[in-house]
């Protein structure tokens, strides 16, 4: 526990972070994350976190060393995509008994990865330590490191249990053992000046292939993405890399830290959300390449091919600006998609009624009020109640959100999109930012509102026998979307 | 008969099971104006809040105690305090369930001692009912979380009176889904009779649009009802595992009772048609002997699809007895039955084997089957094998309508048949010869 201790120390106080930056000694240490509220809390633990972060590793094992609960009762429901390895979706826990709680799990732990090696031989298989495990004193990073010796295969402890935090601790400590065990640890066959990685991009309903095209087409070959669509061996060899993006804000930045210290590799911090934040990605993509060596013509090819996509998008989305400017969303995510959702549906002339600054650092905040400009509700937290007066009372036409507060929207009888990670539509890139433009507009348009929002012929009756005949029509105000003749989804 | 067979294997791969604590949830979420609360590690509520949420497509109230590393070694009583203060302030539910997880078990929390101490402190919770349960998540699985949980609720709230002519309780078990539930109900009803049914799924979780935004749940068994099963004249348990609840029942309430270990197939639809008439005092209505006919008629049509077909099925004891059961009354072989946890029923299955494991050993036993039933994480292992799958259970993730699916009764039954029965039929190959010249 001692070196998790530690780890945990380190992570909470990591120089790279803004937030953190703005902290005095002592807050640094007590952690980013505020004390959780029993009875009025939400949100995964740091095995969550760690498991979301590494499992997008596709070719590997996943072993989860704990009771059921903390595989059984989730696994196969994130959608993280892959281009070929199916064995990250393979779910593999040792399910420990009441006897291992008493005597120790470590034996069955080290049976467990002697059992998946001998079956599926993956290139790696990945520890994960939980709550009970931790409390009994299984001492996974000894256990692995036997299991790798006698096996002569990497075998990774991941200590995240889920009491030691939230799910965003989660993602660093899984950082934090690819940074330990993982990265650095092979070679590539070939290098270029074109190398890069992706830190922090999980790649979920495939979204790192929505840009990925656009890389090739320049020649920019990504070494590793940490970890979408990832292989073992790529991250093991992804300190050869020239340059680096940091995608998902604050998650993976100790890796992206400490893989410039280590290797001097440079990084910058983007999205993949919206065009002009695409546009301003792939600028920086090339700008550091070219800093580290690469010719300079990249930056000129780089700008004509973002002349060309950001033309051919705004054609895309040129007959929704009609459609929908002016139409009010509310916006509740976390951290970076704030500011980077935002300004992708502002381009479309939407107008963001309110956004959620729960999980953003303070930079996040300054930088969509900028976006959104002063008269924006920023809410630090909305309670589902509120959140559900909102939208009853129409003062948004659309929530964007994730699968958490989905209902809270339906049950208000109002147009809803997720836009977090259980998701089926990729919305990243260009044509990413069509297709979010496209599924708002699907939504918005559906002919089902203005049937859903019809109360019973009874309760008309009812209304009117009290207040007059008046209240019939007051149904079809409710919530004010027109009808309009449906549009043909340009690649739909 | 079957042998039951536990593989020595250390690792788990691909799970069938869920653990007990949100099984104990689920059946907490069929109270009304309930709001439960795990208490353990914020993720061990988060797995369970978005297990439920995609599974019956609805916002799930549950609650965390929020438990850290320092808390657990020092005892949870004031996280317990506080979460409950808490909920109590922002959401006013009847009742709070309580259910442990592996990593309070594993430090050992006195909860029942907590709750008293709290209770003493706390006079204005007096109107709130607290139920705790013991469910650790590294024993049993899901549906024994259940079980605890509805033999609890009996235990502590319900209380013995004189026996209510023509009041009925039905305790209902976690393979039923609302839709089976609903059905109950109106079977029960249609004698004149007052079914008390707990838990009460179908209220909570049936998928209505409600007219304002609730924080507990929106319906099921109110505190009242559970209070009153104790004046029930009689006591129906559908599934093994609602017997002790049941006689927990009878033991506290003197409540007669009988258990029902499945409503899917006819002649155990007939015995509880028969007990209810017998109960009621009245004839069985006409539409539930023209529903009867009905099933007998899907029987005969649906028979020449089913003989000789080899099924592999993956679920917890209880849905495994009902389904492998009327699958094996139609013809079919059950070629491979793998489950979660133990049950009396398990050695009775109409099979050679039944293996308490994972969706592995299913795998590996279900190759040249003609049909897969499991919950949808059985998808991967279905497309791999190529062959068919029926989702039954929790969690049907990747469907619509996993709440409305009804598979008990008469209709109920009729409706499996015809699905079970167009699964075979779509996986029909025309003739060819080269597969008969292959047969020959």
């Amino acid at each position: 526990m001692n070196t998790l201790t530690n780890k945990v120390q380190d992570v909470f106080c990591e120089p790279g972070c803004g937030k953190n930056q703005a902290k005095g000694e002592k807050e640094r240490k007590s952690g980013c994350s505020k004390q959780l509220k029993p009875g009025a809390a939400a949100g995964g633990c740091a095995f969550d976190g760690a498991k979301i972060a590494l499992q997008p590793i596709t070719d590997v094992a996943h072993l989860v060393h704990g009771p059921i609960a903390c595989e059984g009762n989730s696994w196969d429901n994130r959608g993280a995509a892959s281009s070929g390895p199916a064995l990250y979706r393979t779910g593999f826990t040792t399910d420990i008994s009441e006897s291992d709680v008493v005597f120790g799990g470590e034996k069955r732990l080290f049976r467990a990865i002697k059992e998946i090696i001998d079956k599926y031989d993956p290139p790696a298989v990945f520890v994960y330590q939980t709550c009970v495990t931790a409390m009994i004193g299984d001492d996974i990073e000894a256990v692995c490191r036997a299991a790798a010796k006698k096996f002569a295969k990497p075998v990774i402890p991941v200590n995240a249990p889920g009491f030691v935090g939230s799910k965003n601790l989660g993602n660093k400590l899984a950082g934090e053992a690819l940074l330990d065990y993982v990265i650095g640890t092979e070679e590539p066959e070939r290098t270029t000046p074109y190398d890069i990685n992706i830190i922090g991009e999980y790649n979920l309903s495939g979204e790192l292939w929505q840009v990925k095209p656009l890389l090739d087409e320049l020649g920019i070959r990504i070494v590793a993405c940490i970890s979408g669509d990832a292989r073992y061996h790529d991250i093991a060899c992804s300190h050869r890399a020239r340059a680096a993006m940091m995608v998902c804000s604050k998650a993976m930045i100790n890796i992206a830290r400490k893989m410039k210290e280590r290797y001097g590799i440079p990084f910058f911090e983007g999205s993949f959300y919206g065009i002009s934040d695409t546009s301003e990605a792939l600028r920086s993509v090339a700008g550091l390449l070219v800093q580290r060596g690469a010719p300079e013509e990249l930056i000129e090819r780089t700008e004509a091919v973002i002349r060309r996509e950001e033309t051919r998008a705004w054609e895309q989305l040129l007959p929704y600006r009609e459609r929908l400017g002016g139409k009010r969303v509310l916006l509740i995510t976390g951290g970076v998609k704030s500011w980077s959702v935002v300004s992708a549906i502002q381009e479309v002339g939407m107008i963001v009624v309110g956004t959620s600054v729960k999980k953003s650092t303070k930079e996040d905040i300054e930088r969509v009020k900028e976006i959104m400009g002063e008269n924006a509700h920023l809410f630090d937290e909305l309670p589902p109640r509120e959140m559900y007066r909102m939208l009853k009372e129409a003062q948004a036409d659309i929530m964007l959100s994730g699968g958490r507060s989905q209902f809270v929207a339906l049950k208000a009888r109002m147009p809803w999109l997720d836009i977090n990670q259980e998701r089926h539509h990729a919305y990243a890139g260009y044509d990413g930012m069509v297709a979010l433009v496209r599924e708002i507009d699907k939504s918005l348009y559906n002919p089902v509102w203005e049937q859903v929002r019809c109360p019973a012929p009874w309760e008309q009756r009812q209304a009117a026998s009290v207040t007059g005949s008046e209240a019939i029509g007051d149904a079809t105000k409710f919530g004010g979307v027109p009808v309009r003749p449906r549009l043909v989804h340009p690649g739909a | 008969m079957a042998v039951v067979v536990t593989l020595k294997k250390a690792c788990a791969v691909n799970p069938l099971k869920m653990s007990q604590p949100i099984g104990a949830a689920l059946a907490f979420l069929g109270l009304n104006r309930c709001l439960p609360v795990l208490h353990g590690s914020q993720g061990c509520t988060a797995f369970g809040l978005v297990l439920f949420v995609r599974h019956f497509r609805e916002a799930i109230p549950l609650q965390t105690t929020a438990m850290n590393e320092v808390t657990t070694v020092l005892g949870g009583m004031e996280n317990i305090e506080q979460a409950i203060l808490n909920i109590y302030t922002r959401a006013r539910p009847a009742i709070i369930g309580i259910a442990s997880t592996g990593l309070t078990e594993t430090k050992g929390d006195d909860v029942d001692g907590c709750l008293k101490l709290i209770r003493k402190g706390h006079p204005e919770l007096d109107k709130v009912a607290i139920v705790y349960v013991s469910t650790p998540d590294y024993v049993g699985a899901f549906q024994d979380g259940w079980a605890k949980a509805v033999t609890r609720l009996v235990e502590d709230l319900a209380e013995s009176g004189p026996a209510v002519a023509g009041r009925i309780g039905v305790l209902a078990g976690s393979h039923l889904t609302p839709g089976d539930i609903e059905e109950l109900r109106e079977t029960v009803e249609a004698f004149g009779l007052e079914p008390v049914i707990l838990p009460d799924l179908s209220g909570s979780l049936d998928g209505h649009v409600p007219e304002d935004f609730s924080p507990t749940t929106l319906g099921g068994t109110s505190v009242a009802d559970v209070r009153d099963l104790g004046a029930a004249d009689f006591a129906i348990a559908v599934g093994e595992q609602m017997r002790p609840a049941a006689e927990a029942l009878t033991r506290k309430c003197g409540v007669r009772h009988t258990v029902f270990n499945r409503l899917t197939g006819l002649q155990e639809n007939d015995r509880l048609l028969m007990l209810l008439a017998d109960l009621s005092g009245r004839p069985v209505p006409d539409k539930f002997r023209r529903r009867r006919s009905q099933l007998v008629d899907a029987m005969l049509d649906g028979h020449f699809f089913f003989g000789g077909k080899r099924v592999a099925i993956g679920a917890e004891p209880d849905l495994l007895w009902s389904v492998g059961s009327l699958l094996s009354e139609m013809g079919c072989e059950i070629a491979a039955a793998v489950t979660t946890t133990t049950s009396p029923l398990l050695q009775s299955m109409p099979c050679t084997e039944v293996v308490i494991g994972d969706l592995d050993d299913l795998e590996v036993r279900a190759g040249g089957c003609d049909l897969i039933i499991t919950h949808s994480h059985g998808r991967q292992a279905a497309a791999r094998l190529g062959i068919s799958l029926l989702r039954m259970g929790i969690p049907m993730f990747d469907r619509l309508g996993a709440a409305h699916r009804v598979g008990i009764g008469y209709r109920g039954t009729r409706e499996l048949i015809f699905e079970i029965g167009n699964l075979f039929m779509a996986d029909e190959r025309p003739a060819h010869p080269v597969r008969a010249a292959a047969a020959h």
